[in-house]
């Protein structure tokens, strides 16, 4: 008798755990067709947008240049090395540190690229909010950082 | 009553985020057989720049259908309330700040198991700040300091944390003056 009652338990148990598998399967199956168009896209993105074409958009005015690296971290994506990378040669071509910061800043905190799974995903209104905020603040760190960096370089 | 209607709610919204789904990969591979069209060996590069993403991918896709699998067995909406929801205070800022900084992969892989987690009480602020902080890579900060110098990194970090929160702060703001609305 008890072991029969732990049989139900077990059997019971199991099929909750299956269940949950099951569940976390169907969620994730759901939003397949939209990772994989991500991931497509971000191929396009890695063989038509060189680092050149990057560095050319620069004007070498400082808030405009923070502004444009920004904008251009949003709309790329990849690995964040790239973005080092990138960053690295901008700065050897004289591009400002606030431009620099806000670009690496914003490549890994913005993402048009991926925009559209997050927003069917996590929802409309979160993914714009989310999106906007993490430009312009951005920009905010960047300016934050290279100011709090010139001012402690100061004897 | 209320809960067959949310039910029926949820089954609904899935739906429409497949099919939304199924029309942006149908876009994009369109915009793949137009440029292929165009520029056949830069297409065969985009592919092969896909697969390599893919195959990196892969294992993290595994551990997060995992997690997902485990969390919907193991945690209960009422934890998820208690250490990332409305109560959860700064406790939960800091493990969504910490959980941001050592979560692995692509941001797009964690949205499916960041909704079921909001869908169980978890605060859209501290999503935000996970999404925010997952730009912190502690294996990549060695590199990122010989680009830019240890003090440049150190408050870069300090500052994106502060603006982690910030972010979250603002959505629950935002999200909190459009429910005052309904």
């Amino acid at each position: 008798m008890e072991i029969d009652t732990r049989k139900q338990e077990d059997s019971k148990n199991q099929r909750t755990i299956a269940n949950s598998f099951y569940i976390a399967i169907k969620s994730f199956g759901t939003t397949l067709p939209m990772l994989l168009g991500v991931i497509l896209l971000l191929g396009l993105f890695s063989v038509f947008v060189t680092s050149e074409m990057i560095s050319s958009v620069f004007t070498g005015e400082l808030l405009r240049d923070t502004v444009i690296g920004s904008l251009i971290g949003s709309i790329s994506a990849g690995n964040p090395i790239i973005s080092y990378i990138i960053g690295g040669e901008l700065l050897k071509e004289q591009v400002s540190l606030f431009a620099v910061a806000a670009f690496i800043v914003a490549w890994v905190t913005v993402g048009v690229l991926q925009f559209p799974a997050e927003a069917a995903i996590l929802g409309k209104r979160f993914a714009t909010a989310r999106n906007i905020l993490g430009f312009i603040l951005a920009i905010v760190v960047s300016i934050a950082t290279v100011t709090t960096l010139t001012l402690m370089a100061i004897p | 009553m209320k809960e067959k209607r949310a039910t029926k709610n949820g089954v609904k919204k899935k739906g429409e985020g497949y099919y939304y789904g199924l029309y942006f990969l149908g876009a994009v591979i369109g915009l793949y057989i137009v440029l292929y069209l165009l520029e056949p060996d830069s297409i065969q590069k985009a592919l092969k720049a896909s697969g390599n993403v893919l195959i990196q991918i892969v294992p993290v896709l595994f551990l997060i259908l995992i997690l997902m699998g485990v969390v919907n067995y193991c945690v209960k909406p009422k934890t998820v309330s208690k250490y990332v929801g409305e109560g959860s205070g700064i406790k939960g800022w800091f493990l969504a700040v910490s959980t941001g900084m050592l979560s692995h992969g692509p941001i797009y892989i964690w949205y499916p198991l960041l909704k079921d987690l909001r869908d169980q009480g978890m605060r859209s602020g501290l999503v935000a700040v996970f999404l925010y902080n997952r730009a912190i890579k502690i294996p990549l900060l060695p590199l990122m300091v010989y680009y830019f110098g240890t003090v440049f990194v150190v408050l870069l970090l300090i500052y994106m944390i502060i603006a982690s929160i910030v972010e979250g702060k603002v959505i629950e703001m935002i999200e909190r003056l459009n429910f005052s609305r309904l």
